[in-house]
């Protein structure tokens, strides 16, 4: 310890003020390093929106908002005739079936993992939904193309068609000839897709519930399925919706399994097993044969996903945020 | 000590009462261990719940007085690795019987919580939730029962005219009233007390302790409570623990008079606790 002194004092001022110095210079230059790290990401972000724009511009001067409601896709034509109905309509379609089908078993496997599941099983089961996530989306593409297709189209269509024949609505949304690239088969791929945000990130907030909260429900003689629905479910709602949001982007701009199985068909059909195209499919699969008019109007479809999922991401956050305003309460 | 002594016997009224004649047992215990994986937190314990009598349990901090409690409603099978051995019946139903429906044991004797717990909905359905969980009634019906309820937890007159809002918006101790009353709406023949005042303000604790004594008209009552002026002015009889052993259980006057353990004599006298 003394000795230690000694040589502090043998450095003298002149060099504590040096070294103090070339403290500060590395002080600046990380305080500069990390802001330009922070301000590149708005950077890049505006950059996007900049030649997004930019790049549908003459596609929003030629057709305006007809775009949004003309179902025609005919990029071949003289001159091209292009509107975004079909991708559109099957982006929402798919991400729709796909969330009716993902909320329920999410919230279920959730449900099971907090609430009911033996201690010993809830690691695997976990840690099976995290490498479902983990899975790389050309893998689901594959595995929908050779084998969910062929048994939607040769087993499950067929099957609905003949419990459903002749009722009104219901028998023309499951009519048509079978054919392995589907709306309905993308949906499916898109529901295991999005499956592990959903149980993820409830099995996060139905953590939050106090233990107490759920005591008193048991308290008062509730199921565990009735505590659940009236305790565990309201209480942490926000999040769950704010964890659906996010599930609901991911299924919106979700391009290389889609565009594998959907069809790539522009042309809206009624049944569900029918071909189909959404709007990152679309833009996939014409993009690199593009040019002129029809590469602004795929650019333009580019821009409405950025909107649509923009909005989406949004309402999640928002959401998000509340809950979090509320548990710090 | 001695002025102790004299706040103790002060709080437990001017007159003392003479001791109450022996109350039907409702709740027996013979014998009862309990543990949480290998810690033995409970001791043979060996106590009977009165009819209708209030029975304090009082002792330091982790004697094992909340586990005892949630015996009584099975609240530990909600948590893998806790399990009790013994005796406990409920009159004639046998509270460890694995095979017990829990629901139906919890709806006979009820639990209200150290932090007041309303549910996450309105007033009004906080205690009609519990009563639609055993029957199917009229929403006129409904509405009396949910009154004579919110009556009975000595709060209708505070919140008859927003029965809609949300249960969360009352103040502390309005909620703990709001959970007491949840619990008297399913009609139980128990009802234990987890140290129902710990959260609250001294106003709302007197009305809180007014309650349970009223209560006791009608329901075998079970409280915890780290207050001993508490223990002494709401119970009929008082058990003390420590270390997961039940030490005495007499009538209150006496464990708070002329106590026969040592143990019980220094707790009570703030030597230790």
């Amino acid at each position: 310890m003394a000795v230690e002194s000694d040589v502090m004092e043998a450095a003298g001022p002149y060099d504590r003020a040096r070294a103090l110095s070339a403290f500060k210079l590395g002080d600046i230059t990380f305080y500069w390093i990390t802001r330009a790290c922070a301000i590149s990401v708005l950077l890049i972000l505006g950059g996007i929106i900049i030649s997004l724009v930019v790049g549908a511009w003459p596609a929003i001067r030629e057709y305006g908002l007809a775009f949004l409601w003309t179902q025609r896709w005919a990029p071949s034509a003289d001159p091209p005739v292009l509107g975004a109905l079909g991708p559109i309509y099957g982006t929402l379609i798919t991400s729709v079936i796909a969330m009716m089908i993902a909320i329920p078993v999410g919230l279920g496997i959730a449900v099971f993992l907090t609430e009911i599941c033996p201690l010993w099983l809830r690691r695997p089961i976990g840690l099976a939904i995290e490498l479902l996530a983990g899975i790389p989306s050309i893998i689901y593409g594959m595995w929908g193309f050779f084998v969910l297709g062929p048994f939607l189209a040769n087993t499950f269509q067929p099957f609905m068609i003949s419990v459903f024949d002749g009722v009104p609505v219901l028998g023309t949304i499951f009519a048509g000839p079978p054919s392995y690239l589907s709306l309905f088969n993308a949906s499916l791929i898109l529901a295991i897709m999005v499956l592990p945000f959903i149980t993820s990130i409830s099995v996060d907030v139905f953590k939050t519930v106090p233990p107490v909260l759920k005591e008193a429900a048991y308290g008062v003689g509730c199921t565990t399925w009735e505590v659940v629905r009236n305790v565990v479910i309201p209480y942490t709602r926000v999040g769950v919706i704010g964890g659906v949001m996010l599930a609901l982007g991911r299924a919106l701009g979700e391009t290389m399994a889609v565009t594998f199985i959907i069809g790539n068909s522009f042309k809206i059909q009624s049944s569900i097993f029918a071909p189909g195209t959404t709007i990152s499919a679309a833009i996939a699969s014409e993009f690199a044969e593009s040019d002129g008019l029809h590469q602004s109007g795929l650019i333009l479809l580019g821009l409405l996903l950025f909107v649509l999922t923009f909005f989406v991401l949004a309402a999640a956050r928002l959401m998000l945020l509340r809950l979090e305003k509320k548990a710090g309460n | 000590m001695t002025d102790l002594s004299v706040s103790v016997s002060s709080a437990s009224g001017p007159v003392p009462q003479p001791a109450l004649p022996e109350a039907a047992p409702k709740v027996t215990a013979r014998g009862l261990n309990f543990y949480y994986g290998e810690h033995h937190a409970l001791k043979n314990i060996n106590l009977t719940l009165g009819t209708n009598r209030v029975t304090a349990f009082i002792g330091p901090s982790g004697c094992g007085k909340s586990t005892l409690l949630r015996i009584f409603n099975r609240m530990y099978d909600l948590y893998p690795g806790q399990r009790a051995t013994g005796q406990l019946m409920l009159d004639q139903t046998n509270i460890l019987d694995p095979k017990l429906d829990l629901n139906l044991l919890r709806a006979r004797v009820g639990m209200v919580f150290q932090k007041p717990t309303p549910f996450p909905m309105t007033i009004y359905e906080n205690i009609a939730f519990g009563i639609r969980l055993y029957e199917k009634i009229s929403k006129s019906e409904m509405d009396g029962r949910v009154e004579k309820a919110l009556r009975g937890g000595a709060l209708w007159n505070e919140v008859k005219d927003k029965l809609n809002a949300s249960g969360l918006s009352l103040s502390g101790g309005q909620q703990q009233r709001l959970c007491i009353a949840r619990t008297v709406a399913v009609r139980p023949e128990v009802i234990l007390f987890d140290e129902p005042c710990s959260a609250l303000d001294p106003i709302s604790t007197a009305k809180i302790e007014e309650l349970i004594q009223e209560l006791a008209e009608d329901y075998t009552i079970a409280i915890v409570t780290h207050n001993m002026q508490q223990a002494a002015r709401v119970s009929d009889k008082t058990a003390f623990m420590y270390l997961g052993e039940l030490i005495e259980f007499d009538d209150t006057n006496k464990i708070f008079t002329s106590p026969r353990d040592r143990r019980t004599q220094d707790y009570i006298t703030g030597r230790f606790g």
